[in-house]
């Protein structure tokens, strides 16, 4: 079974703390700064580690991981 | 009974004030008195104080004479700003704005930001070689870049960053200060009707192109200087005042410059420089971490003591540069979480890295234990700093 992270954009504060813990996997909106899925699939053990310290930054509890 | 009397006052730069370290071990959240005699709730340990400033129950709006940080100009007319609001306000508010601060459109600011650095210490090497840091590049460096953003034209960055920096000065006194405060709201507000005229490719320009009222612009860009100003000077000043105090942390970076990501990030856990806007008011009766907070009661968030968890930072009071944490709470969490975070990360990495590769033989000119830092401020920080090289 494949992880995958899920965004809450109603939550998201638009602190960008997921993008400067995983650029490849996240980015904002610039008119409203909220939160962007470049992709949603972690695959590599580093991009499911990376994933879930994005989760655990995040100021708003806005991602989650479905495993 | 009457609760216990703890000191907000920090006696060793290193470390949180000492009852709050207490207590974080012996009572994690507990009831309190200022020195003041105003009773509250301190809450010192990561997780709680990451759940308290989640919970959106613990109001931010100072209007309510009951919140913390209430003052009497605070009546039913005062519009309050982005910091004293809740959701909905806030959160509309919050982002309108948030768009100029991604991390995209702040790495666009990058070569602007290391040519305004470089051209601070072309000044200072052209000088004696003896200075106060403050002066020469914590204070100038975070008042040129937030005028730029906000389109403040060059000519008036003078006046720009004199009235900021007599704002921050401890050898300003009261009368000053409040001039300064004046000069600076009506120079922004008249800045705001005159891009209302005469738009610009800046932040105020934008925000009018999308709809904000020019009355209502004045003060958000107000809050912006101010909010982004002495924070990111007094980190700039702290961060170099420890690694010229800390030889061994400085050869380090210098030795490896992709360690300064994770320095910068390391200083700002381990500072925590601003945490009075922690504060908040329990709109209802409140479980956290097994404790009831009732209904008017009030709640500070001890940032600076919770980012010394051990639970969370193992042995917290080492500086450790590879550490690379990000959950620390120096700028807050929830919704509240600093704006402007991601500048602040930007000015610190860029003005760290150029001082140390630029300035090889800067040293402290008095010893760091006779640096006189702000231990009574509403942010931690140093008054002076007086460097050679």
């Amino acid at each position: 079974m494949s992880t995958r992270i899920i965004a809450n954009r109603d939550r998201c504060v638009g602190a960008g703390q997921c993008v400067l813990v995983d650029p490849d996997a996240f980015d904002q909106d610039d008119s409203d700064g909220l939160v962007v899925l470049i992709h949603s699939e972690p695959h590599s053990d580093d991009e499911v580690a990376r994933a879930r310290e994005a989760v655990n930054v995040c100021p708003g509890r806005a991602l989650s991981l479905a495993e | 009974m009457t609760p216990p009397t703890i000191s907000f006052t920090r006696t060793d730069p290193y470390r949180p004030p000492a009852d709050h370290v207490r207590l974080q071990a012996e009572a994690p959240i507990s009831r309190v008195q200022r020195p003041d005699g105003r009773k509250l709730w301190v809450v010192t340990r990561h997780e709680d104080v990451r759940t308290m400033l989640m919970d959106t129950r613990f109001s931010s709006d100072r209007r309510d004479p009951r919140h913390p940080a209430h003052m009497a100009h605070m009546g039913p007319d005062y519009r309050p700003g982005l910091i004293e609001m809740d959701p909905p306000a806030h959160t509309a508010l919050r982002r309108s704005l948030i768009g100029e601060f991604t991390v995209s459109r702040l790495s666009a600011w990058r070569p602007r930001i290391q040519e305004m650095v470089d051209e601070a210490i072309d000044a200072m090497l052209a000088g004696p070689p003896e200075t106060d840091l403050v002066e020469a590049l914590s204070l100038p460096i975070p008042s040129m870049v937030i005028s730029e953003m906000l389109g403040v034209p060059y000519a008036d960055h003078d006046f720009f960053q004199r009235n900021s920096a007599d704002f921050s000065r401890i050898d300003t006194t009261p009368e000053q200060k409040g001039a300064a405060v004046a000069n600076l709201r009506n120079y922004i507000a008249d800045l705001v009707q005159q891009k209302v005229k005469e738009p610009g490719n800046d932040l105020l320009s934008r925000q009018l192109a999308a709809g904000v009222k020019p009355e209502d612009l004045g003060p958000i860009g107000f809050l912006l200087l101010i909010a982004g100003h002495e924070t990111t000077a007094n980190m700039i000043s702290l961060s170099i005042a420890t690694l010229l105090d800390k030889r061994e942390k400085l050869e380090a970076v210098r030795n490896d410059p992709a360690i300064t990501v994770g320095a910068v990030e390391e200083l700002l856990r381990y500072f925590t420089i601003a945490e009075v806007g922690h504060q908040r008011l329990a709109l209802a009766d409140i479980e956290l971490g097994g404790v009831l907070i009732k209904e008017g009661e009030t709640v500070f968030g001890l940032a600076n003591t919770a980012n010394r968890d051990a639970e969370v930072f193992p042995d917290p009071d080492d500086l450790d540069f590879t550490r690379l944490a990000r959950n620390h709470l120096a700028f807050g969490f929830g919704p509240h979480q600093c704006l402007g975070q991601n500048l602040a990360r930007l000015e610190l990495e860029i003005v760290l890295a150029t001082v140390l590769r630029r300035m090889p033989t800067l040293r402290l000119a008095v010893p760091f234990d006779e640096i006189s830092f702000k231990e009574n401020g509403p942010n931690y920080g140093v008054n002076k700093l007086e460097v050679a090289w």
